[in-house]
């Protein structure tokens, strides 16, 4: 009898927290963005050992790394991870969870506990994580001893990256990382209280055809969803066959060609006039992949109320939650596209295209002229994101912060690549963009990764920047410096009688302080030194900074005003 | 106003894995919204490891049905149902303790509880403690005519409910485990 517990205890060679690294690794990770600390140091310790097979990048601040694991995950079409510790480590996760959560980005977030027996007790550290991160999260799950690692992350990774991605938690006690198991992985493929892919329904389909081959005026939204199921090829050829004009949502952007001759802008609050005034004016709506956020819809009672709705849509929660629709689609993007596009007619809609192009004349003349060549005056964000679009020839990875400039730079990059824009949507984090853009660069090495950024944003992440210079992290940054919390100062000008309540910043210098991590900057103010400016920063080897001195009380326009209707968008 | 868009008394029932933690995850799904929910019971199933949530809550159909679909989404449920009052049957108990001097003063008590078909089940000098089972409308029916004798304490457990389904939640398991469909879809209240 003792014999065999003896070869029993033999089988365990491996500690709990080399067991995780060995399950990150048979998920095929091979770069994880973390902070140590305490209760998660027996994982960093072995990590001490798996330096070459396991790529560890240390941020700055646990925000910093869930949120460049973010990054990872959106460019590289990853799992990103992420490593914190307990108490305050798992604690400054959970923005980058939220974000996560609501844009629905596929993350392995672990954190180290407090040993087992002291969980309640308040002890050092000890922070109910699991409670906290409930709301936020897609799965969460505490590790109490190490034979459960290989369950939870092996789960862990199937939750994050099927169906609708999101955001998974798992916490690990202590004395779980560091007692002895048996490793044995096998990887999850299914959990019978969670089925990601539902069945589609083929009258659905039918349905969508014939609405579509039927419509006069049609319009297609297009979301993220596509850009998740690596649809863009199915889409593009949906959207040729049957002629359908298409506009993007904030998050969408990129997954169609801003160039192809069927896209009619980027729609939402901030959106073009086209797309936010057609939407009240078609026939049909085809939802593809988006969820009906109301920085798209404004006041929804008077939203698209004349059309007839088409929702393709993975997550059925999302299906009526906001928008009601004549034909669901529950289904990835991907798979209905293929079976739609072979039932929808060959169309043109030539001349309700047409109509679009006069709202873009509109739009040209109150707005685009004066945004992109102003020929006199502060430089304007507009001319600035045009320059480097050309530059980059609408071919770099986009990451924006939150603000003016994220609604400037989407609204003039012109993206011609998929994967292109990383940006937070649904949580609207400032913050975001730094460290997301480094996790971008990390997971697509081969592009160039551009973050643009406001004053204000730029300082809620910017110890990110030692991030960059240990790593020499190839980014480049750019400020849009108008010393204002921009965004919020232009509702202040229209909404609240230009009371600017606490929304005037004095900065430091920028250029100096990205001088002291060793980056290459440069500043601008004068319209003639613009555009070698960028080609310089551009052309930098390794990251560089530049910050360009902007209008300070420029307003961005179009606009929805929040709670309005779609067809009350304003051209200024 | 249509009837659909009128707050109503609903069932929920919730098949779910049983874990920890999984009242917390379903409840903050209610609390988010501001769904305050009327009563709770959570018990075993005739299926081994299946937990089976029962929640009553007043909302409207629309609402509810947004919330269920919230419900589905949590990786250890496997089945979320809404039903109206006439698609199950249901029962609840309820315990009132009543002052024992009230009893001794004349019948009236004993044929009560005879009366509602209730019944006592402790006695001593102090009180007695009466138990009824029945719908919500019925337990409190005898708390109206027990007031008068004052009731010293009163709980009503929450709802069972058995619905009127032909489904059988064993062979409602297999086919998730069987198949790569979703949870079943909201057509299917
Ligand atoms: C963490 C966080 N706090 C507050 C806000 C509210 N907010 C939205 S935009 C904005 C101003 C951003 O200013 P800045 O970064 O300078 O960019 P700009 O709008 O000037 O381009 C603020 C404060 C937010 N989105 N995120």
């Amino acid at each position: 009898m003792e014999a065999i517990v003896e070869i029993e205890e033999k089988k365990k060679t491996v500690a709990g927290s080399e067991s995780v690294l060995k399950c990150l690794l048979e998920e095929n990770v091979d770069t994880i963005f973390g902070y140590p600390g305490g209760a998660i140091m027996p994982v960093y310790d072995s990590l001490y050992k798996y330096e070459n097979k396991l790529n560890h990048v240390l941020t700055r601040h646990e925000q910093g790394a869930v949120h460049a694991a973010q990054g990872y995950a959106r460019s590289s079409g990853k799992v990103g991870v992420c490593f914190a510790t307990s108490g305050p480590g798992a604690t400054n996760l959970i923005t980058g969870i939220a974000d996560a959560q609501i844009d629905s980005t596929p993350l392995v977030c672990i954190t180290g506990q407090v040993a087992s027996h002291l969980l309640g007790s308040d002890a050092f550290q000890e922070t109910d994580i699991i409670g906290i991160s409930m709301p936020v999260t897609k799965w969460n799950f505490q590790v109490t001893s190490a034979e459960e690692i290989p369950y939870a992350i092996s789960r862990a990774f199937y939750i994050a990256a099927s169906g609708r991605p999101g955001p998974v938690l798992i916490d690990i006690t202590k004395n779980a990382q560091q007692e002895l198991m048996e490793f044995d992985y096998k990887p999850c493929e299914k959990i019978r209280s969670y089925q990601p892919y539902p069945d589609i329904d083929g009258n659905k389909i039918i349905e969508a055809s014939k609405l579509i081959n039927e419509a006069k005026k049609p319009l297609v939204l297009v979301g993220q969803g596509v850009t998740l199921s690596g649809a863009e090829n199915e889409f593009k050829a949906f959207i040729q066959k049957a002629g359908l004009p298409v506009a993007s949502t904030l998050l969408g952007l990129s997954a169609l060609s801003t160039k192809h001759p069927l896209y009619v802008g980027f729609t939402g609050m901030h959106g073009n006039y086209g797309p936010n005034l057609k939407t009240n004016e078609c026939d049909l709506l085809i939802a593809v992949g988006m969820r009906f956020d109301d920085r798209v819809t404004g006041d929804v009672k008077t939203y698209a109320k004349q059309a007839k709705v088409i929702h393709i849509e993975l997550d059925p929660a999302e299906i009526d939650k906001n928008v009601k629709t004549n034909v669901a689609i529950n289904a990835d993007a991907k798979q209905a596209l293929k079976l739609l596009t072979p039932l929808v007619d060959e169309r043109s809609h030539e001349k309700w295209l047409k109509e679009f192009s006069a709202c873009d004349d509109a739009e040209n003349e109150k707005v685009k002229s004066e945004a992109l060549f102003p020929n006199k005056g502060e430089l304007k964000m507009a001319e600035v994101i045009h320059r480097i679009s050309q530059v980059t020839e609408g071919k770099s990875i986009v990451v924006t912060d939150v603000g003016q400039h994220q609604m400037v730079a989407s609204r003039y990059y012109e993206f011609d690549q998929k994967k292109s824009n990383i940006t937070s949507g649904g949580l609207g984090t400032m913050g975001f963009c730094l460290p997301a853009a480094t996790g971008a660069k990390l997971g697509a090495p081969k592009r160039q990764v551009i973050a643009i950024i406001g004053d204000g944003g730029f300082q809620m992440t910017v110890q990110e920047l030692g991030t960059i210079m240990q790593y020499d992290i190839d980014v480049k940054i750019l400020i849009l410096n108008n010393s204002f919390l921009g965004m919020v100062r232009q509702w202040q000008e229209l909404f609240f009688e230009r009371r600017y309540s606490f929304t005037e910043m004095v900065n430091p210098d920028f250029v100096a302080l990205a001088k002291s991590y060793n980056i290459s900057a440069q500043k601008v103010t004068e319209r003639k030194e613009l555009n070698t400016a960028i080609d310089g920063w551009l052309s930098t080897e390794g990251p560089a900074l530049l910050e360009v001195i902007v209008e300070k009380e420029e307003n961005v326009f179009p606009m929805v005003p929040a709670g309005s209707s779609v067809s009350d968008v304003r051209l200024e | 106003m249509t009837m659909e868009q009128e707050a109503k008394e609903y069932t929920l029932s919730v098949l779910t894995e049983d874990k920890p933690g999984l009242l917390n995850r379903l409840t903050i799904i209610f609390s988010r919204r501001k769904i305050n929910i009327n009563s709770l019971n959570v018990s075993s199933t005739e299926v081994a490891g299946v937990s089976r949530y029962t929640l009553v809550v007043t909302e409207t159909k629309e609402h509810l049905e947004k919330v269920v679909k919230q419900i589905r989404k949590l990786v250890d449920v496997l089945g979320a149902f809404v039903y109206d009052e006439d698609q199950i049957f249901y029962q609840e108990i309820a315990l009132y303790k009543v002052a024992a001097r009230a009893f001794e003063q004349n019948g009236m008590i004993e044929k009560l509880v005879r009366n509602n078909g209730a019944r006592i089940i402790a006695l001593d000098k102090h009180h007695i403690i009466i138990e009824k089972t029945g719908t919500k409308h019925e337990t409190h029916e005898l708390y109206l005519a027990l007031e008068p004798y004052g009731i010293w304490e009163f709980v009503r457990s929450g709802r069972v409910a058995i619905s009127k389904s032909q489904r059988k939640t064993e062979a409602f398991i297999k086919e998730l485990e069987n198949s790569r469909s979703n949870k079943l879809s909201i057509k299917d209240f």
